[in-house]
């Protein structure tokens, strides 16, 4: 006999509360609070009475804060540590570069938020006014939210389960003032989890844009983008397009071109037309991207010249050309 | 904790001589392949060393892909689950991952805690392991869900607990690295050392070495931290290709021997079955 299991399929998944247990039947059932698996929910007489079949209460004043933000854009990846959080950091900066747009970027990243130091300003800490808690800025137009402001130290893990992650993703949507914003761009862990779920149903009735995925070239990460695109499917996100990262690495020496992570399996290129999504270009490896995130300096300011930078700024061109659409 | 506590999780797990968590914080710094590495220089060790590797990784396992164990699936017997064995009818390396469980390669597994939380009890007593010197287990990034619930399921046989901590050089992977050091301390898991991998690249044209990732961040940090230094394994790149192959036969083992990391890697496993045995005595 073979052991298969079928993981719950998604929309249950969304309507599945981050404390019920395995089995729950989802909120919106009709056997919400009957079935079996009900037996001794927390939810159990909430969902009993019929009221999980109305809406979380967070949503409205998600959507009140979210009724001022034109676009959002997720980066999503699958794998870890190919790069999302730099190159959230790097669209983050091109379009703040124009002086008129309003950006903002949210960490989603709970255990590991690389964002605050990417940007340099992993001291500054999070100030509460009466309208919600502020945005630490970067520079004027570029506001940024992430737990790494929060922690009274940067060694400090954060061990929270599933509800307490959700809570705080709900709070950045719902009481930091992000004011006017063009861009809402967030940055999240690998997977496809709480985290995922959670900023996927508080702003799917504000709308999302759409997700930018991150990928490396070999096969490793590719199967983990696979499975991200197949959630994107089924949660009902765009696709914006693939951006395949650390490509080639080109000698500082002698510019030559060597393959590190090699694409044993075709890479992102491939990986866009077998799956039917746009390919945005691809980054190369450059050890100055890696120096200038530690520092927390802009690469695209500082590089202005470099093959990376001009593949950064081709790709973000596409994005905001399938903004438009 | 009371380590006499008879749970099923116990009861599979008491016949498993050492079992070490390899953990990093940060995302895609090699967990899986210091995982994969580890287990594959656990087995040829000894000749009788029997090795086990569960990848907790719920929503991201590579483990499969990693060993060449792509789309095996899974039985179930009277005993439990079966695992799939890497090396055949050898039967010295058995490997567990919810990899196996899908039916298509490219199904998301969108769990919350809870689900995953499940999952992780039921590898840990449902899988038919058997006797182990070694049991290896690859987490994800962070330390959430995924790691709590093994710490607590594994409670009642803490004493054969460890973690090696894996890291790059880079400031924001040492970052989380200090994290997972902090959580290894809250939950009092003792922690054998710390591997700086993707540490300096060796150009296969002209020998030079270059910092694609900086470089020695990993020694530094585990000196201020009062950890063991196990070593670095500079960037590899036929190291991944060979872990990026999916080959299906056990060919895996004698061409991971060959590549530049396998020697320096061994060295590292050395010193942790040395620590362990230490432990032991
Ligand atoms: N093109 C590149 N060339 C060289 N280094 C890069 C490049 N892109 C990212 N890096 C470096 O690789 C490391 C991982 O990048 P990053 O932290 O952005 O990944 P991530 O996907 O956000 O990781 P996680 O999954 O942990 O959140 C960082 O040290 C970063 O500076
Ligand atoms: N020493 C090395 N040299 C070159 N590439 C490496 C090295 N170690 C690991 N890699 C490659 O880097 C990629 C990421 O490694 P791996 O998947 O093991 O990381 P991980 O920490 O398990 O990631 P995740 O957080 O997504 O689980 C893989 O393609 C792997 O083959
Ligand atoms: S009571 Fe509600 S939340 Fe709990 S298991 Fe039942 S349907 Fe799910
Ligand atoms: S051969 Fe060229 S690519 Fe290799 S390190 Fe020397 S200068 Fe760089
Ligand atoms: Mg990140
Ligand atoms: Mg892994």
């Amino acid at each position: 006999m073979i052991a298969v299991q079928q993981p719950v399929p998604l929309p249950d998944a969304l309507q599945v509360p981050s404390n019920a247990p395995e089995h729950c039947p989802g909120t919106q059932s009709e056997l919400a609070g009957k079935a079996d698996a009900c037996a001794g929910c927390p939810n159990q007489d909430v969902c009993a009475s019929g009221a999980t079949r109305a809406p979380d209460p967070a949503v409205p004043l998600v959507r009140e804060r979210m009724a001022t933000v034109k676009h959002k854009i997720l980066v999503l990846s699958g794998k870890g540590g190919v790069g999302k959080s730099t190159f959230t950091a790097q669209l983050g900066w091109a379009f703040a570069a124009d002086e008129d747009a309003q950006t903002g970027i949210m960490d989603v990243d709970i255990c590991g938020p690389s964002i605050p130091t990417i940007l340099g300003i992993a001291s500054e800490q999070v100030h509460s006014s009466s309208s919600g808690w502020s945005p630490v800025y970067v520079q004027d137009n570029l506001g940024v939210m992430s737990v790494g402001f929060m922690l009274p130290s940067s060694k400090d893990a954060v061990m929270w389960r599933g509800p307490k992650k959700n809570g705080l993703i709900s709070q950045f949507l719902k009481d930091v003032d992000w004011g006017n914003l063009d861009y809402l761009i967030v940055d999240t862990p690998p997977g496809t989890s709480d985290e995922h779920l959670s900023i996927v149903s508080y702003l799917k009735e504000s709308g999302i844009d759409g997700a930018v995925l991150i990928t490396t070239p070999q096969e490793v990460a590719l199967q983990d983008v696979r499975r991200e695109i197949d959630f994107c499917r089924k949660v009902g996100i765009r696709v914006l397009g693939l951006v395949e990262n650390m490509s080639g690495f080109v000698c500082p020496n002698c510019k030559n071109e060597s393959q590190i992570f090699k694409p044993s399996t075709g890479g992102g290129r491939r990986l866009a037309e077998d799956m039917k999504v746009p390919f945005l270009g691809a980054v190369p490896l450059d050890p100055r991207i890696g120096k200038s995130a530690d520092y927390g300096i802009s690469f695209l300011d500082e590089y202005p010249d470099s093959p990376a930078t001009t593949a950064y700024l081709d790709i973000i061109d596409k994005i905001k050309e399938q903004l438009e659409n | 904790m009371a380590s006499t506590a008879d749970t099923p999780v116990a009861r599979r797990l008491q016949h498993v001589k050492h079992i070490i968590i390899v953990c990093s914080g940060k995302g895609g710094v090699g967990k899986s392949s210091i995982s994969a590495q580890l287990a594959l220089s656990l087995r040829s060790s000894s000749p009788t060393a029997k090795i086990g590797i569960l990848d907790v990784d719920l929503t991201g396992p590579s483990i499969p892909r990693m060993l060449g164990l792509d789309g095996h699936p899974v039985h179930q017997s009277s005993d439990g689950w079966v695992p799939v064995y890497a090396d055949g009818s050898e039967a010295r390396l058995a490997c567990m991952s919810v990899g196996f469980l899908l039916k298509k390669k490219e199904d998301s597994v969108v769990w919350r805690g809870p689900k995953k939380n499940a999952m992780i009890r039921q590898f840990l007593s449902d899988v038919r392991w058997g006797e182990l010197d070694y049991l290896v287990i690859d987490t994800p990034p962070g330390t959430s869900d995924e790691h709590i619930s093994l710490m607590e399921h594994m409670a009642p046989v803490a004493s054969h607990l460890s973690a090696v901590i894996v890291t790059t050089p880079q400031a924001v992977a040492l970052l989380d690295a200090m994290k997972c050091l902090s959580f290894t301390r809250a939950v009092s898991l003792p922690v054998l050392g710390l591997i700086e991998n993707m540490s300096g690249y060796v150009c296969p044209c002209c020998g030079e070495i270059s910092n694609i990732f900086s470089t020695g961040g990993g020694q530094e940090m585990a000196r201020r931290e009062g950890l063991k230094f196990l070593g670095s394994l500079p960037v590899d790149s036929d190291l991944v290709t060979l872990l990026d192959a999916a080959e299906i036969s056990f060919e895996l083992l004698r061409q991971y021997q060959q590549t530049s990391t396998a020697p320096l890697f061994a060295k590292i496993a050395e010193e942790i079955v040395r620590t362990l045995s230490d432990k032991e005595t």
